[in-house]
């Protein structure tokens, strides 16, 4: 080869590999945040149009210092968690029927199918006459509307279970019983707390539409107020704190999981 | 315990995978089955322990296994099959727990096997803290811990190196020197086969029939000194093989 031809291989590789950036994150929020200020005091955003930030934090500082805010708040804490609960635990329960049992799966698969497209908040005033206008129609329909991702994430999760385990755990000789608890439930517990995330997201856009009727204190019904008044300042204060539930529920879905599922990364 | 394999033919819907299977399987002797991909040999091992019940014929159990054995036909898999949710004395305590032992019994058998396969360090390292090879190291533990009467080993060092194969292929050899256990090995290495097999099973492409049992005498442990002639068997069943081989490989999978 000549030598003048010589030359060093250019680099072609790397990228595409995810990695986490700390700081970007914030930084973002920050800047977005810091452009909305700056155009709503300028006049550059019309006040109609949006809520200036720190006029929305005037009016957070307000209710959490009339108390309005822990009034507001756990109302809506005890329906997200209760009636998240119960539609987690059915939900749970219910899918481990469906993975096990043919039977049940071929009985209760056409029903999941044709419920789960239905938008519940359809249902709330069927729930009002059924459970009652108080507490009871807000638990059901974020149970119903919590059970039905459960149920599938559930079934799903454990027909994903390596069947070589399955078939080594038959090998052994070990029992059904055994063979579920340890073999099949660890197995799917992955899939089945990813499915929790989803339901829990479910049960938080629930509670605004569960709070629609029939609810003095909570921060959907406080939400809904603040719209129909078109109170912008009220309503981005509500749906801030909407969001920060929805990122502390998914931060501690996230502690579960590394806790539980050390054995995967 | 002595397995006797009778007439065993197996069909998935009208795919017809082995025909005619007639084998005996000698006490404290190492079976292996080859053959080219796709020849049934797989589904033959999941057969003889139970794990699918054949179209035609059966297989028996010649005696009654030893009243020590706790799983008497026991299987060594290709892809470990290790838990990866528990630590390895966990992974081998699974396959303890549904038999009446004591807590403290249970810890005895699992320190003595893992002893035995030298991993008694590594009892508490997750599955995927530890290479192929101590994968399937745990898993002979495994198999080890409920006194098997016949070892089933489904191509139990294709998923490793060639060089961790060979370090296993050495334990498993000095293993069967002090365990003289019974095993039926399927492999689709002919080198595996010549070094392990007191009797090399042949089956043709599917329909899988028995073409050839070959038997080799010379001791396990003496086979590296006998390296021309274990040359010339295994190339006598390359020979065997490599027609079947050719065809099998251009079958067309549903066809």
């Amino acid at each position: 080869m000549l030598n003048k031809s010589k030359k060093e291989v250019s680099f072609r590789g790397g990228g595409f590999v995810p990695k986490p950036i700390l700081y970007i994150g914030p930084i973002v929020f920050v800047v977005i945040i810091g452009f909305l200020e700056w155009g709503t005091s300028t006049g550059w955003i019309s006040d109609l149009t949006l809520p200036k930030p720190s006029g929305v934090f005037q009016v957070f500082i307000e209710l959490y210092d009339s108390g309005l805010l822990y009034k507001h708040l756990m109302p809506s804490l005890t329906r997200l968690l209760v009636g998240s609960f119960l539609g987690i635990t059915f939900g749970i329960a219910v899918g481990l029927l469906i993975g096990l049992f043919n039977l049940v799966r071929a009985g209760l698969l056409p029903v999941v199918a044709a419920l789960f497209p239905i938008p519940k908040i359809a249902l709330l005033p069927l729930f009002v006459i059924w459970f009652g206008i108080d507490e009871g129609s807000k638990y059901a329909l974020i149970a119903l509307g919590t059970f039905m991702p459960t149920i599938v994430a559930t079934y799903a999760a454990i027909d994903n279970v390596d069947r070589n385990f399955i078939r080594m755990g038959q090998s052994f000789g070990l029992t059904w019983i055994s063979i579920v608890r340890k073999i099949i439930l660890p197995g799917a517990l992955p899939g089945i707390l990813s499915g929790v995330r989803i339901s829990l997201a479910i049960g938080i856009i629930l509670l605004v539409a569960a709070e629609m009727l029939g609810a003095t204190y909570g921060i959907g019904a406080y939400v809904l107020e603040a719209g129909s008044l078109y109170d912008l300042e009220r309503l981005f204060a509500g749906v801030t704190i909407l969001s920060i539930i929805g990122v502390i529920i998914n931060w501690s879905v996230g502690v579960v999981e590394r806790k539980l599922l050390i054995w995967r990364n | 315990m002595e397995l006797s394999i009778q007439n065993i033919s197996h069909n998935y819907g009208n795919l017809e995978v082995l025909k005619d299977i007639n084998l005996e399987i000698k006490q404290g002797q190492i079976v292996c089955l080859v053959g080219p991909s796709g020849c049934g040999k797989s589904t033959l091992l999941r057969l003889i322990g139970g794990l699918e019940k054949p179209t035609n014929g059966k297989v028996m159990q010649m005696s009654e296994p030893p009243k020590d054995s706790l799983n008497p036909l026991t299987y060594i898999f290709q892809d470990f099959a290790l838990l990866p949710w528990r630590s390895v004395y966990d992974n081998i305590s699974l396959v303890l727990e549904d038999h009446k032992l004591s807590k403290k019994e249970i810890d005895v058998i699992i320190s003595d096997v893992l002893k035995r396969t030298e991993l008694t360090n590594f009892a508490h390292a997750l599955p995927k803290q530890l290479s192929g090879g101590m994968k399937q190291r745990v898993a002979i533990a495994r198999a080890l811990s409920v006194s098997p009467a016949v070892m089933l080993m489904d191509e139990p060092l294709s998923a490793l190196d060639s060089q961790t194969r060979e370090l296993l292929m050495d334990d498993l050899i000095s293993l069967w020197e002090r365990e003289k256990f019974t095993a039926v090995y399927v492999t689709h290495n002919l080198a595996e086969a010549v070094r392990l097999g007191h009797k090399i099973v042949v089956l043709s492409r599917r329909p899988g029939i028995i073409k050839k049992v070959v038997e080799i005498d010379i001791d396990l442990k003496d086979r590296k000194n006998h390296i021309l002639e274990l040359n010339k068997k295994q190339d006598d069943l390359w020979k065997i093989m490599k027609e079947e081989a050719l065809v099998a490989d251009k079958e067309l999978i549903n066809a």
